[in-house]
Formats: structure tokens, C-alpha cells, sequence
């Protein structure tokens, strides 16, 4: 049986067309912007994405902070994963705790919390201090931790957790088979979700990065934006549309298995 | 010798003594109904022998080996549980097949052995569906398929049927008996309906506060309850708390009546007791004088009438229940003058303690 689709309210359509103007229209103005030849400051060139495609730190800091996105939605997750599928089988009233938790790293400053971070880490080894993918992943899990947590908090409260295990268990499921074959897929979306935020702040983040002297993407940008507007511009055109395309990616991988990935609630 | 015994078995929850020393012993092939009201321990009793929960004292012994300290998904025990539990992310056929992939079955092995299990539970049709296209009726029908594939040496049952509308659930009751007669897996049963429970058991076990108050054959808790929970929680039960007047003669006297009843031979005068009689066994006649002389006949008026069916249920001031044939029912409307007999020989006797409450006190409607 399927239901009609509803019939849209013509208010419904006007407050989409506002949210859209909203979010489209600084975008297209920075395409607009982006596209003024630098020697006349008169359309059309694309002189600056040329310049930008050619530059190699483009590629070099783009390719650092996707790498290092990948590396803190990997670590959150087998991180949290586990975590927050533990608090709800077995100690649930943690549950309110580690939400506490979780508003932390919105609390303290960036600032704050990567001049700790150095101080804390100082004496650490070169390959964790001096690296990207060691102090940074770290500082960026923190970071994301609260969008993974309640994403995940969230997943798992759409789905009967205790009876899923035991039902698995009881038919020989072993805890590590029991989470990756029963609870894993049916969690996924909101696992996806929480990665696709993780995703969005490393791709963004600019104060920890900058003040922890590493040269990631929104640095890029930054350097970018003070030496030549146009450039700027094209620059963060084109951040946005390989930040969407690795999201279209990972929803498309995340989505390939059968299946529903919404659980639907028992009826 | 026993197939499934549980020796002794105490869990407490804080001070919660959910079991306190459950016994049971349970041939093999044999059905088993653990049957009492809610937080009596029943469930309790249940997840201990799947393994979901430890006791703190006691042995589960399973075909003479102890199984206590076992991990569950070590012990193949099948389960079907009361919420559904089907894996929203595997169809039909995947959630049965699940269990034989853990036993690293062969592909041609579990394919045949999903057919027929879910040809078996009347699914054949649904192989390839997920569990949100099915109904809470087929979902229950996969999930039993699911605990036996693994061929499970106990199959346990929480309260199946309990989400299921009244007719899927009679229906499919009465499956569950005939795949368990026809494979003879011993099984393990929770309900709280002691209808289902009468209806599919071989043994029915009535717990009340962490203990079996009882335990037999479904026709023996129906017609010879041993204590006063047991009597009011099967079926319905009229329950006259009594004093012996004269032990030789039989004779009690209730609420001032003396009433003959035979149980109560033998018994000391001026013992408490409490005799039961089914509402199918009080006769009701409509009273056209006011008490009656008759023996045996208690007076009153009729307080409520519950349409049935075949019979009618009356409510007689003085907390009498008596049932009868709708037709003669309707001689006596709610208001009429009554007189019902105690029959002299049907009724049952159980001794109550001198002091304190005859039992816990039930609701007569909802047992």
C-alpha cells in the first residue's frame, strides 16, 4: 500500500523558497565575485580557478585535511561505537553523564582547549606531536565527539538494543560478531550522520589547526583569502562542492549493503 | 531421568527476592508453562536458563551437564522473545539463516534448512521480506522458525503472543504446540494467560513471589488447586472463607450459614479454611421468599451480569460468582433476589493460615 504524496502548502513553498535564497544566495554571489578577471575586476574569467587547480598547496592541504577527516570519523567510531552501544545495554543511567560530557568541547574554546592540549602533550613522541594525524586527530575527535555521541545516542534509541543481543546471542553470535552483523546496520544512518559532521568540522576547523602550526585545508583558505579575494572565493567554491561530493560518498557507501537503513518501529 | 532441571534457584535484585528456590524438572520432549501474574518471577526464571542473567544461587542442569556458569550464546538454547526481535537489517530467510552461519553450515545445508523451517511456521511465501513488511503475527511465526534452526537442546518462549490481537493469538498457539509435538523439543513457556497456558502445556508451573506454588498436569491445577493463589489464578474461582463447625459430620460454617461440604471431614472443628467452588458448579435459583431454609443455599442479589457467550457470568451480592446458560441467565436480571447452592461434593477445601490474609488478594475479573 502506498500513500499519496501529500499535496504542498503554498506557504510550505514560500518558506522553501526563503531557506533556499538564504543558503543560495551568498553562494551564488561568491561564484559571481569569483569569476571577476583580476587585472579588470569585470566578468567573466576563470582565471582564479585555473590558479587554484594549478596550486599545489591546494591539493597538498586538501589531501591532509581529508585524510585526517577520514582518520577522526574512523577513530570516533570505533571509539564510540562500542561506547555508547555499552551504556545502553549495561550501565544506561551513564547515559545523562556522558551527554554531560559530550557538552564539553562546546563549552571550552578551541583556544583554550589546543593551548592545553600543547601543554599536555609536550613531552609526547614526534610522530604524535609533530603530526597531523596524531595531536590534530586527537584535538578533532574531542571536537566531534558531541555529534557523534548524540548521533549515536539517537541510532541507538530507535532500536530494541537488549532484545536485538540476546535474540543474537541466544543464536550463538559471539559480542564482536553480535555488534557488527545486528547492531552495526541497523545503527548506520545515525553513524553516518555523526560522520558526516565529523567530516564538516575537519574540513572547517581553522583556530586549533592554525595555533598547533599545521597546514590543513581552512588554513589554505585563510592564506589564500588575504592574498587574493578571487581566488578566496573560488577556493571555498570549490571546498564546498568536494566537501558535498565526499558526503555524496560516504552516503553512497554507507547506503550500498540491502536494506532499509531506517529501522521502522515494530507495529 | 530429567532433561532441563533447575535446582534451587535464588536471584535476588536488590532486596527483591525475585526467585527464591525454584525446582523444576522437565523430561525431555516435554512442554512446560511457567504461568503467574506479573513480577512473579517467571521471566526471571527464564533468562536465568538462557543465560541472560546469573543466578546468585542454584544449578541449571541441562542433559546432566550444569549450564550455570555457561556463556548464552554457548548454550543453544532457542528463543523467542516478546518484543519483536527480528534484525531489522536481514529478510525472513537471513534472520533464520543467521544461527546456521555461526555454526558454519554450508551454503546448500541452510538454504534447505531455511525453506523448510519457514515452510514449517506457514512462511514460504515471505522468505525474501524485512521484518517491517511483515505483521506481528509472522514476524512472531520468523522468529520461532529462527530459534530453531540452530536445532536447540531447550526452546524457550517469553510471553510470545502477548502483542499479538486475540485471534492470531489463539491461532498461533496452537502452532507452536504442533511444531513442538512434531519435532519433540523441550520447551519452556511464559505467560501470563493461563487460558494459553491450560490450552498448550503438558506441565503448567504457577509461580507467585519467586516461588512454584504448584506444578502438574493442566487438568490437575484446574480441578485440584493445592493453595489459594493457585485456585484463584486458574480460571475463576469462588472463595468462601470458612471455620470447621463439625469435623465428622462435614459441616462449616460460613458467614453464619452452615453449610455441608464433604472435603471438610475429618478436619479439627474451628479450623480455618477456605472452600473453593467454580462458578460453573453454584447453582443459582431465583428466590421468591427471601432466605431459604434449603441446606446449603446462600442468599442474595444479583449485582452484574457479563454476557459470555454460551454462558453467562453473574455477580451475586456477597461476592459470589456463578456461571450459567445465557438462556436461563436471563431469568435472573441484575437486581433479582437469589439463592445459590454450594454443592456438597464438588467444592474443594484448603486450610488458611490462623491468622493473616487467606492469599494475595486478586482481582476477581483479572486474574
Amino acid at each position: 500500500m502506498r500513500l499519496r504524496r501529500p499535496k504542498i502548502a503554498p506557504s510550505a513553498v514560500v518558506w522553501l523558497v526563503l531557506a533556499a535564497l538564504y543558503f543560495l544566495v551568498p553562494l551564488v554571489a561568491t561564484f559571481l565575485f569569483s569569476i571577476r578577471s583580476i587585472q579588470t575586476n569585470k566578468c567573466c574569467s576563470f582565471a582564479a580557478y585555473t590558479a587554484v587547480i594549478h596550486n599545489g598547496d591546494f591539493w597538498h592541504t586538501l589531501r591532509v585535511s581529508f585524510v585526517l577527516a577520514l582518520e577522526v570519523i574512523v577513530i570516533s567510531l570505533i571509539l564510540f561505537v562500542p561506547t555508547v552501544y555499552w551504556v545502553h545495554l549495561k550501565v544506561p543511567r551513564l547515559r545523562p553523564v556522558i551527554g554531560f560530557l559530550a557538552l564539553i568541547p562546546f563549552v571550552v574554546p578551541p583556544i583554550v582547549m589546543v593551548v592545553g592540549l600543547l601543554k599536555v602533550y609536550k613531552g609526547a613522541p614526534e610522530w604524535f606531536y609533530n603530526k597531523p594525524s596524531g595531536i590534530l586527530a586527537a584535538a578533532y575527535v574531542i571536537l566531534a565527539f558531541p555529534y557523534m555521541f548524540f548521533s549515536l545516542d539517537a541510532g541507538f534509541r530507535s532500536i530494541d538494543v537488549h532484545t536485538l543481543t540476546e535474540a543474537s546471542q541466544s543464536l550463538g553470535a559471539s559480542w564482536p560478531r553480535t555488534l557488527v552483523r545486528v547492531i552495526l546496520p541497523n545503527i548506520r544512518a545515525a553513524a553516518l550522520a555523526g560522520s558526516f559532521l565529523a567530516l564538516a568540522i575537519v574540513m572547517g576547523e581553522f583556530t586549533i589547526a592554525n595555533l598547533a602550526q599545521f597546514h590543513t585545508f581552512p588554513i589554505f583558505i585563510q592564506y589564500i583569502g588575504e592574498t587574493d579575494p578571487y581566488q578566496a572565493s573560488a577556493v571555498t567554491l570549490v571546498s564546498f562542492g568536494i566537501t558535498w561530493l565526499a558526503m555524496s560518498s560516504l552516503l553512497f557507501i554507507g547506503r550500498k549493503r540491502g536494506g532499509p537503513t531506517q529501522v521502522v518501529g515494530a507495529h | 531421568m530429567p532433561y532441563l532441571e533447575l535446582q534451587g534457584l535464588h536471584r535476588n535484585f536488590g532486596p527483591v527476592k525475585a526467585l527464591n528456590g525454584i525446582e523444576v524438572q522437565l523430561g525431555q520432549g516435554e512442554f512446560l508453562s511457567l504461568l503467574g501474574p506479573s513480577g512473579c518471577g517467571k521471566t526471571t526464571a527464564l533468562r536465568l536458563v538462557a543465560g541472560f542473567d546469573r543466578p546468585d544461587a542454584g544449578r541449571i542442569v541441562v542433559d546432566g551437564k550444569d549450564v550455570t556458569s555457561v556463556a548464552p550464546s554457548k548454550r543453544d538454547m532457542g528463543m523467542v522473545f516478546q518484543a519483536y526481535s527480528l534484525f531489522p537489517n536481514m529478510t525472513a530467510a537471513q534472520n533464520v539463516e543467521f544461527g546456521l552461519k555461526i555454526r558454519r553450515r554450508g551454503r546448500e545445508d541452510r538454504r534447505k534448512r531455511v525453506h523448510d523451517l519457514l515452510e514449517l511456521v506457514g512462511l514460504g511465501h515471505a522468505v525474501d521480506r524485512y521484518p517491517h513488511q511483515l505483521s506481528g503475527g509472522m514476524q512472531q511465526r520468523v522468529a520461532l522458525a529462527r530459534a530453531l534452526a540452530i536445532e536447540p537442546r531447550v526452546l524457550l518462549l517469553d510471553e510470545p503472543l502477548s502483542a499479538l490481537d486475540a485471534k492470531v493469538r489463539v491461532q498461533l498457539r496452537e502452532e507452536i504446540r504442533r511444531i513442538q509435538l512434531e519435532l519433540g523439543i523441550t520447551t519452556l513457556y511464559v505467560t501470563h494467560d493461563q487460558e494459553e497456558a491450560l490450552a498448550i502445556s503438558d506441565h503448567v508451573a504457577v509461580m507467585y513471589g519467586g516461588v512454584i506454588e504448584q506444578m502438574g498436569t493442566p487438568a490437575e491445577m484446574y480441578t485440584a488447586p493445592s493453595t489459594p493463589f493457585v485456585a484463584e489464578f486458574i480460571g475463576t474461582m469462588n472463595r468462601l472463607e470458612a471455620t470447621i463447625r463439625d469435623g465428622a459430620s462435614g459441616q462449616v460454617d460460613f458467614a453464619g450459614t452452615t453449610l455441608q461440604v464433604d472435603a471438610a471431614r475429618g478436619r479439627r472443628a474451628g479450623e480455618r479454611v477456605l472452600i473453593l467452588v467454580r462458578p460453573e458448579a453454584l447453582e443459582l435459583e431465583a428466590s421468591t421468599n427471601g432466605a431459604s431454609s434449603e441446606q446449603n443455599m446462600l442468599s442474595g442479589e444479583v449485582i452484574a451480569q457479563t454476557f459470555l457467550g454460551p454462558v453467562t457470568r453473574l455477580k451475586v451480592s456477597g461476592g459470589l460468582i456463578a456461571d450459567m446458560s445465557t438462556g436461563r441467565a436471563a431469568a435472573l436480571p441484575v437486581g433479582a433476589r437469589v439463592n445459590a447452592r454450594v454443592p456438597a461434593e464438588g467444592a474443594k477445601l484448603l486450610s488458611l493460615p490462623d491468622d493473616g490474609p487467606a492469599s494475595p488478594a486478586l482481582d476477581p475479573d483479572n486474574p
